[in-house]
């Protein structure tokens, strides 16, 4: 396969993750600032939003950090790389870009979102209806992954394509943990409390994952549980553990299909050996943010040994 | 005015099913069917951008659902024709690069081709794979009555357009099942394949293995990307951009995930100008830096080969019925329309003294830009239009305006005739292969005669009834 189509559909894959994890992490802001407010009344939900999305820098430090302003930032905004409409017109021009490595069912389900989106409607519905607009998105994704699992085959393209998910979703879900613990609740003392554990559970939800975690942990929501359903426990579809276990089983079939092993294939072990052999006890001790950093670097140092193991930029 | 589906009142015998159908049926039902085939072509994502134009940059090209129909007899003469144009331009490519035998016998002056723009002298002397430069011949077809076909011109280096005769059909097909099960309509689906036998026949002489075909795109931004996409999809060959091809040690590669895979043949809709910065334009960054030395050595073959536009050329145009008579013997099957070259003083003359009727066009020009049609333009347009002639007489040609034949066509009034022309798309390798069909475009305005789609021009489906 060429090596820029093998990019494009690594990306492609990586920009509908993000446009989808960017809706939940505003679902997640929003859910949170339906709560009372908590000690003075600073209510910063939505600079936790931007700030975990990667987004606060580029967002006009005198605009007000309310809903309607930061979410069409992150929706609409057209000079913020990962604003939503983003995410979708760079998924898009890169399938455009290789049309003939992806299937029309995978074409017609980006080409779709992207056609919709544009439309003038959706402003309204993301400024009246927030919580309906965070479901189309998540929709869009689904849709986008079930074409992908239904048409395409299982060659390497399929590999270049599933990594980019994975990448992309250990990112957005380490983000959505430091968000939750680093900047929303800096002081330790207030941990365990009733807010808190409102916060934790919209953690999960917007992971799509309480229900989920009902069935593995029934109502224990400590935050010790939490984390650990969302970085350890391999069985939860959005934890680090999870996707460095896909990662890992990717990179292997490359390597089988190719006959050709490279670093990014250790990398990719010592990754997921970390998250098999770690205890929350001991990540906790060592500092939540700290380990969540860790894991952000090494996760994008994997993404960079990906493209030059198959030659992204050129051989 | 000669009408495709009408003649003394009388619905012409090709178009009589598709007429009771249309009567049967009535137009809420063939306006549902034109808003559907819309919805399709939108989904499959069929645009054409035009360049230099705002807006959307994926415009929908427009479709015509009323087909345009050819019997079987007036298909077989087209089919001759064409093919025995192709075969002519192409020896006259091989001939100009070598012996020059039709400028020595004084029937093409030598100026003409040895000065002009498309000649290209770094081709000089090589013999490409089994002596073809133009191995798609796009013609230009119009029609004026029952029995009269004018070629308008050719097309020798990348026509396109031939993904919208295949997709065209594929949406008729949805659209009308019941028509395509009653009539004996011939299929064109098999031109993907006979493009990828043309291309496999042409493999390099150095080439000693099942030959590695790919398609060289400009890139996503192109106008015609689409087509690009859908051809090597079709075929089954790789999509490459320039920077995906490499020169090493006198062959070309690709860069896979795995690594280095070697090219053998280059089906590249890239122009000449651009495919090799060390031989051609040093600015360009979508041609591929020493491929020329590899087609010179035989490394690689060039579909279209470098130096095949010269057969293109709207002044040489005016000679192809001499190469015909001159290298086959033959009398032209199809013929041109008859054209005034301004570069002769008295033809000069003529036209300027009858820029009104004309229609004149650049020589160098294509895709209906820097046209003049006579009729259809203002005094200042025309006298504008002297000047320019004047002062460079030999860009010029004229050609009277013929009464194109009209097509009955969608249109927002209802059903209305428009003009048409046609376009076969004809394949050269080891054998010459044309599919049944091509591509009929349409032009959308009332009275007019321009047809490209960056003028706004539309398409139909092209049916070839069988006997």
């Amino acid at each position: 396969m060429l090596s820029r189509t093998a990019d494009n559909l690594f990306w492609l894959s990586r920009y509908v993750e993000r446009a989808e994890n960017m809706a939940r992490l505003m679902e997640m802001g929003y859910r949170m600032a339906l709560m009372p407010a908590v000690g003075d009344g600073n209510r910063s939900e939505w600079e936790s939003v931007l700030s975990a999305s990667g987004c606060l820098a580029g967002y006009d430090p005198d605009a007000p950090l309310r809903q309607e302003e930061v979410a069409n930032y992150l929706i609409f905004n057209r000079d913020n790389p990962s604003s939503i409409i983003n995410c979708f017109e760079y998924a898009r021009a890169n399938a455009r870009a290789m049309r003939t490595a992806i299937t029309a069912e995978m074409w017609e389900a980006l080409n779709n979102a992207l056609m919709e989106l544009r439309r003038p409607s959706m402003h309204n519905l993301a400024k009246n209806e927030l919580p309906e607009f965070i479901d189309w998105v998540k929709k869009q994704g689904s849709l986008f992954r079930g074409a992908t699992d239904s048409t395409i085959l299982r060659n390497d393209g399929y590999d270049f394509i599933r990594l980019g998910t994975f990448i992309e979703r250990a990112d957005n879900t380490a983000r959505l943990l430091d968000v939750k613990y680093y900047v929303l609740l800096p002081e330790t003392s207030m941990v365990g409390d009733g807010v808190d554990n409102y916060q934790w559970t919209t953690v999960l939800r917007a992971a799509s994952s309480l229900r989920a975690f009902h069935w593995v942990y029934r109502d224990d929501y400590s935050p010790h549980r939490i984390a650990h359903f969302l970085i350890l426990n391999p069985f939860s579809p959005r934890s680090l553990a999870h996707c460095a276990e896909q990662i890992t089983q990717h990179l292997e079939r490359l390597a089988r299909h190719y006959g050709q092993r490279h670093d990014v294939h250790g990398q990719a072990v010592e990754m997921y050996s970390l998250l098999t052999q770690s205890a929350m006890d001991e990540i906790f001790s060592e500092g939540l943010h700290e380990f969540l950093t860790d894991f952000q670097i090494r996760n994008g140092a994997l993404s960079s040994a990906i493209a030059e193991a198959y030659y992204f930029g050129g051989q | 005015m000669f009408n495709e589906m009408t003649m003394d009142d009388q619905v012409r015998e090709p178009y009589r099913a598709l007429v009771d159908w249309m009567e049967a049926n009535g137009p809420e039902v063939l306006e549902q069917k034109r808003l559907e085939a819309e919805t399709l072509f939108r989904k499959i994502g069929i645009t054409f951008a035009v360049y230099g134009e705002g807006g959307d940059p994926e415009r929908l090209i427009p479709f015509d659902l009323i087909p345009r129909i050819f019997t079987a007899s007036e298909w077989r003469k087209l089919d001759r024709g064409v093919k025995q144009r192709a075969r002519a331009l192409n020896t006259f490519l091989y001939d100009v690069y070598h012996n020059a035998e039709i400028i020595k016998a004084g029937i093409i002056p030598a100026d003409l081709v040895f000065k002009n723009d498309a000649f290209e002298p770094a081709v000089i002397g090589i013999d490409p794979p089994r002596k073809v430069y133009s191995h798609i011949v796009g013609v230009d077809i119009v029609r004026t009555g029952p029995e009269d076909f004018y070629v308008l011109e050719d097309n020798c280096r990348t026509p396109s357009g031939v993904s919208y005769m295949l997709e065209n059909r594929e949406i008729m097909m949805r659209m009308f099942p019941e028509l395509f099960k009653n009539l004996r309509i011939e299929p064109v689906e098999s031109y993907p394949d006979m493009l990828l036998k043309t291309l496999k026949s042409i493999a390099p002489p150095k080439c000693d293995r099942e030959p590695n075909i790919v398609v060289l795109t400009p890139g996503a931004m192109n106008s015609a990307y689409y087509e690009h996409s859908f051809l090597a999809d079709q075929m089954g060959v790789e999509l490459v951009e320039g920077q995906d091809l490499f020169v090493s040690d006198d062959r070309v590669y690709m860069r896979t995930t795995r690594g280095p895979a070697r090219v053998d043949v280059i089906y590249r809709r890239i122009d000449d100008a651009y495919i090799d910065p060390l031989c051609f334009r040093p600015d360009s960054v979508l041609g591929v830096p020493g491929l020329m030395n590899v087609y010179r050595s035989g490394g690689v073959a060039i579909c279209s080969a470098p130096g095949a536009g010269v057969a293109d050329d709207k002044a040489v145009y005016t000679y192809v019925p001499d190469m015909i008579r001159f290298y086959l013997g033959q009398e032209p099957i199809l013929n041109n329309v008859p054209t005034w070259k301004c570069g002769k003083p008295d033809d000069l003359k003529y036209v300027l003294e009858h820029l009104g009727e004309l229609v004149v066009k650049e020589v160098h020009g294509s895709g209906g830009y820097g046209m003049l049609v006579g009729p259809a333009s203002t005094r200042e347009e025309q006298a504008a239009y002297a000047e320019r002639i004047k002062a460079d007489p030999g860009d010029f040609i004229a050609q009277p305006t013929l009464a194109l034949s009209a097509c009955p066509t969608f249109v927002e009034s209802g059903i209305a005739p428009r003009h048409v022309d046609f376009r076969p798309f004809c394949l050269v390798g080891d054998d010459i292969r044309l599919a049944p069909g091509g591509l009929t475009r349409v032009a959308m305005r009332e009275g007019s005669l321009v047809v490209n789609s960056s003028q706004g021009g539309g398409v139909k489906d092209t049916w070839i009834m069988s006997d």
